[in-house]
């Protein structure tokens, strides 16, 4: 369908897996940090409470999801954000945007269309009003 | 009519957008009610929507189908969740097989429309929220038949968004 049209730079599975990565406050949190600079996942771990497995278990998530990539330097392991990844999830909100303006624009060409007729003597009287009391 | 916003949550899968209409809430109210003046919007402008069943009652079904220009047939589904005239409607919306029965019950997207007076009209707040990225992007492609559109400039608000 219409659906195979578009150009693609990520499979749906990988899409699905963009946004169940940002869906945990703490992920969004990495990704936040590694945006501003490459992040090693021990200096993220001692920035939250819970443990380096935790930290590096949402790496993970993350680093699956294609927004971050990790690269091994020494002993150090380095998160890199990919911001491409998080422009494809916005596109897709951005084109749901485009869908509803053109149709809000539609909606507006019916309202203004539809002046609503004067009492209109040649209308048969509705039960619900123009009745005589 | 003017748009007055729209907000997108990309984390949550969201997207509100905010409109005025220079005509009052009945009025607008009917543009979801009467599934003839539907049709004329809610399919894109080359896939025609046509409303077979329009049941706009809490709990009712409708069955949609929009036509492409090659004849072929996209079909969703409609539960009608909640129905306050003229004030609200939310509405579960899904992919349907021909016969109007769901492809997948659980793979809804929420639509939730909300109408308030305002001095010039009525004000028109679209809530929708998807499940998945995936289902997103299902339903732009029964949207929108020129593909996808290049945004451009987006990643730096949301580079920032997520900065901040």
């Amino acid at each position: 369908m219409v659906v195979d049209q578009k150009p693609r730079e990520f499979t749906d599975e990988e899409i699905d897996r963009i946004f169940g990565a940002l869906a945990d406050a703490t992920r969004r949190d990495i990704l936040r940090q590694s945006m501003l600079g490459e992040q090693s996942v021990s200096g993220l771990a001692r920035s939250y409470t819970m443990s380096f497995a935790a930290v590096q278990k949402h790496v993970a998530v993350l680093e699956r999801a294609l927004l971050v990539t990790k690269e091994r330097r020494g002993r150090e392991q380095i998160v890199h954000s990919n911001p491409a990844a998080i422009r494809r999830a916005a596109r897709l909100l951005d084109a749901y945007e485009e869908l509803w303006r053109d149709r809000i624009a539609r909606i507006g060409d019916i309202l203004s269309e539809a002046t609503p007729p004067p009492q209109n003597q040649q209308h048969q009287p509705r039960k619900d009003r123009d009745i005589a009391p | 009519m003017t748009f007055v916003s729209s907000t997108k949550d990309t984390e949550n899968l969201t997207m509100t957008l905010v409109t005025e209409f220079a005509a009052d809430r009945e009025r607008v109210w009917q543009v979801w009610e009467d599934p003839r003046q539907l049709e004329r919007w809610w399919g894109p402008p080359t896939w025609p929507a046509t409303f077979a069943t329009h049941n706009f009652a809490p709990g009712g079904r409708c069955h949609y189908f929009m036509t492409g220009p090659d004849g072929t047939e996209a079909h969703g589904w409609w539960e009608i969740t909640a129905v306050d005239a003229p004030h609200r409607l939310q509405i579960e919306d899904g992919f349907a097989n021909e016969d109007g029965s769901p492809v997948d019950p659980l793979d809804t997207t929420t639509m939730v429309m909300t109408l308030e007076d305002t001095p010039t009209g009525t004000r028109m707040t679209t809530v929708s929220r998807f499940r998945s990225a995936d289902q997103l992007e299902r339903m732009l492609g029964m949207g929108m038949e020129e593909g996808m559109k290049e945004a451009s400039g987006q990643i730096d608000a949301l580079l920032a968004a997520l900065a901040a």
